[in-house]
């Protein structure tokens, strides 16, 4: 049975940062992941990484940008140590070998990015995230006598102590359908987001909120679950994402009368305003009507005013989406598009140094919430969070495990009762629903009624579905019953993490009565800070149903102000 | 708005199926589904897992050809499930049904789902696969030649996928050969100007009787990628490295075998297979003929070459004499010598460099996406071509 100082869960950006941390401050440390590192979400990212690192820039002015992105629900002391560290982890990230490219005198080159007001975001071509994960993974390699790898595990549970510490998981290999106990000083989660919940989205199938869901079920709280970013410019067809560099570039966003519409609503930023307040102009022009393409559902994305040279040379990705995907010579004519969500910024709630309240048990990356991105985050500084809290929760738990013994074994019978648990999946009659009908219901619905408008009849009837759906996962079969990368009992334990994700979500969507960030109510269509300039946190009752507290921002030298782009 | 909008057509998969708990042989199982045409084959697959049958088994995640899970073989060619258009595949298919099945040289563990840990991931960790550092570490970033960084991004781009690896024609052979997407990691620490160890590791691979002379040039890992990252022609800038560069002269003879080659086509305008064998063996002079070696190695070739005779292929004064071109051809061949030769530098083409897309437009400048503008994101799709490849190199079929 593997007994290790730092047990982390998820092999991504935080997670495999996290464990070079940890081995490096002198701990023993497994990594587990559900799919091979490199094929993490993290792997998707494209744009780059937010850092201080020129000379005339400071990493206050970092912050600020990060603050008021975040409409003032980030937390300040916590957006300082991520700023003011950028530039040493992004220094390391190269001295590792991350390929960062270059200007004419050899020194990192960096990219102008909406809502930044300057030139400060890291970039390899377009495949940043690619290549940090793939260089991390290089490390990994490196390290392979210091770091045991447990590739294609799924956790299914974290495990407590009577004290109530977090002592380790249980994890299936999926390759053999065996259960086995992990035992481990301190965890750390790192299984990213909970895109899953909607459809469409620009998050990969194995975003589902597992680590939300299993802190979540042994008592840790969330917070800013609320906040779902939806991505401005998603392709109408099948959801994939746009870049912004688009608009970067100079493109512009057409509504039905052929009309550059964010003149009416930032007219300084145009379509650069930060993504909650463009994805809310288009919805808007959609809902008033002047939506173009079949049904009225999309917006045009006209890149053609941008020289066709510098389109071929700077954005060749979305010339080949464009291609691949709609069938669209982005050069020649424009392209549908329309807000699609991509990010969450809520999650596992955290301190600075990634520990969350329940002992033994931390979180980083998109599955935590420090919180760095309050209600929206801005673009290339969700990479920047994942490698800092990820560093941190590393080095730190590797401290606290040197001052404590090891757990106690888990009794065998905790493992007997996981695995009837999964064996009652397997053998559930077919009687009841299937589990991808479920979860394309779940999708749809939040997708509706949970996204860049919101009000109280929509959300309420948003957590009935949800509600609903959970009671219909209890009987949901599958067809997959052998024990060999059964992918599909997989599959139903997701929905379950799914579900308890968009329970959290949709509740404290309709606490949050006032629009910040992400949060629109159409119903309550100002910012309150009188109220409302508070986190929701959301922990679960005895009886399975989230119940809802608040904590307070922490704002240390920016007042809140009036937001304008 | 070309193809959006299209209405759904059906289509008919032959899913090869395999499970190994069942003892039975592997099967195909055919489902039908709907599905506009430029929607992806990995699409079609999920729905037939959602609608009929969860327990077909497929790695996948992101849909968007950038997290490298979904390899397979459609209609026999490797690539990727979720970088194939659905109605493109039912065009080249045999009789209509999409037939999907695993990749090749790694084996199997259930459906669709491959042993990459056995095979591709032990080649890769074959090639020391992370950066030995030049000394000292600086306070700030490394200070490299832009060109230098956007070079290496080539190979970064490589998602692991495996396609590559599935049809290899020296790996069917030599499974012990490291191949392709192993040697395309390899070139991303020798190209890298902040690895200490460049030298060391071309040795390695040269000396290695499975490593960069192991390649038979067969294209086939160009033609699988669906990255650009042109496998093949990262092997051969390895052995140029090793070979022009380094002089490296490797026990495989790798390195005079391609002296040998340059220097044949170069003085009689074609190859002359006669010279070839002693000529790798002992090197571009005369004694070569005389290494102990060459001998060895000719006898056994001896059947090939006597089957070639017997197929007319070849004819044994053809062999043993020089071919000749016109000598205004042979001209021709020569002044192209002079120009390569008399270049400064070599030049090399690469997807961030330079492509059929940039050259199509006139865009002269490097570098193209390296100049690339913000933006959050964006899945990777990249070209069904191959935007790596120098339009010489491009296969004919
Ligand atoms: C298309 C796209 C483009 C983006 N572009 C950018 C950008 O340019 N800049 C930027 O800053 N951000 C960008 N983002 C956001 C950013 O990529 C993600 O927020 C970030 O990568 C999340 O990383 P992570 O380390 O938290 O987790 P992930 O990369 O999501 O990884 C989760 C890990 O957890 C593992 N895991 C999950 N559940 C389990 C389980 N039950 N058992 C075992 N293991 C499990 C998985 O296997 C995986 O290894 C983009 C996002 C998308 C979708
Ligand atoms: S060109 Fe070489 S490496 Fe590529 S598939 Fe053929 S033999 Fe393998
Ligand atoms: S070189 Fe291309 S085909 Fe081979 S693994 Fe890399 S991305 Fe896949
Ligand atoms: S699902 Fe095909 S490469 Fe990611």
């Amino acid at each position: 049975m593997p007994a290790h100082d730092v047990l982390i869960l998820g092999a991504c950006l935080a997670g495999q940062r996290a464990a070079l941390a940890a081995a490096d401050a002198g701990a023993t440390v497994a990594i587990l992941s559900k799919v091979h590192p490199v094929r993490s979400h993290s792997v998707a990212a494209a744009g780059g990484i937010n850092a201080a690192i020129n000379p005339a820039d400071d990493w206050r002015s970092h912050a600020f940008d990060t603050v008021k992105g975040s409409d003032f629900l980030g937390d300040q002391d916590a957006i300082e140590v991520m700023c003011a560290e950028a530039p040493d982890e992004v220094l390391h990230l190269e001295h590792i070998g991350v390929t960062f490219h270059r200007n004419e005198t050899g020194q990192m080159d960096l990219r102008a990015f909406g809502g930044a007001s300057m030139k400060r975001t890291a970039y390899v071509a377009d495949i940043t995230g690619q290549a940090i994960l793939h260089v991390l993974y290089e490390q990994l390699m490196k390290y392979h006598e210091r770091v045991d790898r447990y590739e294609e595990w799924f956790t299914t549970s974290l495990l407590q102590d009577e004290e109530g510490n977090c002592t380790g998981c249980i994890a299936r290999d999926i390759r053999t359908g065996q259960l086995e106990v992990f035992t481990a000083k301190n965890v750390i989660l790192a299984t990213g987001g909970a895109g899953q919940c909607f459809k469409p989205t620009t998050n990969g199938l194995i975003c589902t909120g597992d680590g939300i869901s299993m802190a979540y079920r042994i008592g840790a709280p969330l917070m800013d679950m609320e906040m779902i970013q939806y991505h401005p410019t998603t392709l109408v067809e099948n959801g994939f994402l746009i870049t912004e560099g688009a608009r970067g570039e100079g493109a512009h966003l057409l509504n039905a009368d052929g009309e550059r519409f964010m003149e009416k609503y930032a007219p300084n930023k145009m379509e650069l305003a930060s993504r909650d307040v463009v994805s809310r102009a288009e919805q808007t022009e959609i809902n008033e009507g002047r939506g173009v393409g079949p049904g009225g559902v999309g917006i045009y994305l006209d890149i053609t005013v941008v020289p066709k040279k510098r389109t071929l040379e700077a954005l060749r990705e979305i010339v080949n989406i464009g291609k691949d995907f709609a069938g669209v010579d982005i050069t020649k004519e424009p392209i549908l598009i329309r807000p699609g969500q991509h990010y969450i910024m809520g999650g596992v709630k955290t301190d600075v140094n990634g520990a969350t309240p329940i002992p033994g048990l931390y979180a980083a990356g998109e599955v935590a919430c420090v919180s760095v991105h309050g209600g929206n985050r801005l673009g290339a500084n969700s990479l920047l969070d994942t490698l800092i809290f990820g560093r941190r929760a590393g080095e730190h738990a590797a401290q606290r495990a040197a001052g404590i013994s090891m757990p106690e074994a888990t009794p065998l019978s905790r493992v007997r009762e996981e695995s009837a648990w999964i064996d009652s999946i397997i053998d559930r009659p077919k009687d009841g629903r299937r589990v991808s009908e479920i979860k394309d219901d779940l999708g749809t619905e939040m997708n509706r009624n949970v996204a860049v408008f919101r009000e109280q009849d929509g959300l309420t009837h948003a957590l009935e579905t949800v509600r609903r759906l959970k009671e219909e996962a209890k009987t949901a079969y599958i067809d997959d019953r052998g024990t060999v990368f059964n992918q599909d009992v997989l599959g139903a334990i997701e929905l379950g993490f799914m579900l308890d994700c968009a329970e959290c979500t949709v509740m404290a969507a309709l606490e949050r009565k006032e629009s910040r960030g992400a949060q629109y109510r159409t119903d309550f269509p100002e910012r309150n800070d009188d109220e409302w300039l508070k986190h929701i946190d959301v922990s679960r009752n005895g009886d399975d149903t989230p119940h809802l507290s608040y904590s307070p921002v922490t704002i240390t030298q920016w007042q809140p102000e009036e937001r304008k782009y | 708005m070309a193809e959006t909008g299209k209405p759904p057509e059906s289509y008919t998969l032959r899913i090869r199926r395999f499970d190994p708990e069942s003892g039975a042989a592997p099967y195909w199982a055919e489902h039908t589904i709907e599905l506009e045409p430029h929607r992806s084959v990995l699409e079609g697959i999920l729905q037939a897992k959602g609608r009929f049958d969860g327990s077909i088994g497929i790695r996948c995640s992101c849909k968007a050809a950038i997290c490298g899970s979904c390899g397979v073989r459609i209609n026999g060619q490797p690539g990727l499930a979720c970088h194939t258009h659905i109605g493109r595949a039912k065009e080249t298919s045999r009789d209509g049904v999409i037939e999907i099945e695993p990749m090749g040289n790694m084996p199997v563990i259930k459906d669709l789902i491959v042993d990459m840990d056995a095979v591709h991931w032990k080649k890769v960790q074959r090639v020391t696969p992370w950066l030995i550092n030049k000394e000292p570490i600086p306070e700030r970033e490394y200070l490299v030649d832009r060109e230098s960084m956007v070079d290496v991004t080539q190979t970064m781009a490589c998602i692991q996928c495996g396609a590559c690896v599935s049809d290899c024609l020296s790996m069917e052979v030599d499974p012990l050969f490291i191949g392709p997407a192993a040697l395309a990691k390899a070139y991303r620490f020798v190209g890298d100007p902040r690895d200490a160890q460049q030298y060391e590791r071309l040795q390695d691979l040269a000396e290695d009787p499975h490593g960069i002379y192991d390649c038979t040039h067969c294209f086939k890992c160009i033609e699988a990628c669906p990255k650009g990252v042109a496998p093949m022609n990262q092997i051969m800038r390895l052995r140029r490295r090793a070979g022009s560069d380094h002089h490296i002269s490797d026990r495989n003879n790798g390195e005079r075998h391609e002296a040998a080659f340059v220097t044949l086509v170069k003085d009689h305008g074609l190859l002359w297979e006669a010279e070839l064998l002693p000529r790798s063996h002992g090197g571009n002079s005369w004694f070569g003929k005389f290494a102990p070696k060459a001998g060895l190695e000719l006898a056994d070739s001896l059947p090939v070459i006597t089957k070639a005779m017997l197929r007319r292929k070849v004819t044994p004064m053809g062999a043993l004499k020089p071919h000749k071109i016109p000598s205004a051809d042979l001209k021709q061949v020569q002044d192209i010598y002079d120009t390569v030769h008399g270049r400064d530098e070599r030049l090399e083409l690469n997807l961030y460099i330079t492509g059929y897309d940039e050259d199509e437009a006139g865009a002269q400048e490097p570098a193209a996406v390296a100049a690339s503008g913000g933006g959050d994101g964006g899945q990777t799709a990249a070209e069904g071509g191959q935007p790596g490849m120098t339009p010489e190199d491009s296969p004919t079929r």
